[in-house]
């Protein structure tokens, strides 16, 4: 589901807010740079808004948010919907007892952690970050939730890139996001 | 044990105290890793983390929040959408994707580098800096710096955890620092 596609109106300030940055990390990649959203506090605002909107009320419990843009977007979220904020972080970042899911990159592997007894089973959680590709890291995020006996209700992104087909990766789960790119 | 920061009496900050985890032996033997992750589970004392800040900042023509990664991207945030401020992430070398400036600091062995996007803050803007701990004051100072090189007037920076004995305070020099627990 995308907002964009619901003309909310807000919306297109959303996305006149976000700076297309070329060729990073790599020659050919298009990035979608958020921190020019993050200096518009209105913009940024409404962004949190609308997630607000969507899922105060749902008796949501835990908010999930991805290293490092995720922390950005995750805690005002929680904070307002009156949920816990709960940090998936790469390997070796996090002090305490952990569990860990591997997941697959473009060349290699990588890992998401998350804190042992930060959640616990049936609550009902979000799973946030800034954007979606492949949605690799976000299937790694809802396996260590599910894991632990949690629902995933929904992924939340600002960004969506439709054409990696990220939404089909999400082992069924559904995403929301806001403005999607091509 | 409570800041002489913040009054005595503040009945927030027992709470916020006491929902913070220590970690013994973490990076490194002999380390007490002070963990926030529990504070976060804790929406009562997380929402009073940040009202505590806001309350402070709130009204001070601070117009620029900059949280330091990644725990810094976690408080500041809600304080910058609460008080109108736009947020400014500060990062490790190669994560902002645009033009960046960069300040080397030094670590216990070797150093480090930070960055912060070119054109993210204009010179004459009234700053908060914003991390969950301040130990040595090394990346505090960085941070300070990045700043102040392009003409911004650092008001105060802000954290939730103070390690005194590392004398974290005397490193930034005549720069404000405001914590809630020492």
């Amino acid at each position: 589901m995308s907002a964009y596609k619901d003309k909310d109106a807000r919306i297109n300030g959303i996305k006149d807010q976000i700076r297309v940055v070329p060729n990073f990390p790599k020659p050919g990649i298009m990035f979608q740079d958020i921190t020019t959203l993050l200096l518009k506090p209105k913009e940024f605002k409404d962004t949190i808004d609308m997630f607000v909107e969507r899922y105060k009320g749902k008796n949501i419990s835990v908010v999930a948010g991805i290293e490092a843009r995720g922390f950005i977007f995750g805690p005002p979220i929680a904070l307002a919907i009156g949920a816990k904020f709960v940090p998936l972080r790469k390997p070796k970042k996090l002090p305490g007892k952990v569990i860990s899911e591997e997941y697959i990159l473009e060349y290699g592997r990588d890992c998401l952690e998350m804190h042992v007894g930060a959640v616990e089973s049936a609550e009902r959680a979000l799973v946030v970050d800034d954007l979606i590709a492949t949605g690799g890291t976000l299937c790694a995020a809802i396996n260590l939730l599910e894991r632990v006996g949690a629902e995933v209700v929904e992924c939340a992104c600002v960004i969506e890139l439709p054409d990696l087909k990220g939404r089909e990766r999400l082992n069924g789960k559904p995403l929301y996001v806001l403005v999607e790119s091509h | 044990m409570a800041s002489a920061d913040v009054k005595a009496q503040d009945p927030r900050i027992a709470g916020i105290s006491s929902a913070i985890r220590v970690i013994p032996d973490f990076p490194k033997p002999g380390i007490m890793f002070q963990d926030i992750t529990t504070l976060l589970l804790d929406t009562k004392a997380f929402r009073d983390t940040i009202d505590l800040f806001v309350e402070r900042y709130k009204d001070k023509n601070i117009s620029v929040v900059a949280g330091i990664e990644a725990r810094g991207f976690i408080f500041g945030p809600p304080i910058a959408l609460a008080i109108g401020a736009k947020f400014v992430p500060m990062r490790k070398p190669k994560k902002l994707p645009g033009e960046v400036i960069s300040e080397e600091y030094s670590l216990e062995y070797g150093k480090d580098v930070m960055e912060m996007h070119v054109g993210a803050v204009q010179a004459g803007e009234r700053a908060l800096i914003v991390d969950d701990l301040v130990a040595t004051g090394g990346t505090l100072s960085a941070a300070i710096r990045l700043l102040e090189r392009v003409g911004v007037h650092v008001v105060e920076c802000a954290c939730v955890i103070e390690l005194p004995e590392l004398k974290g305070r005397e490193r930034l020099g005549e720069k404000p620092l405001f914590v809630l627990v020492s």
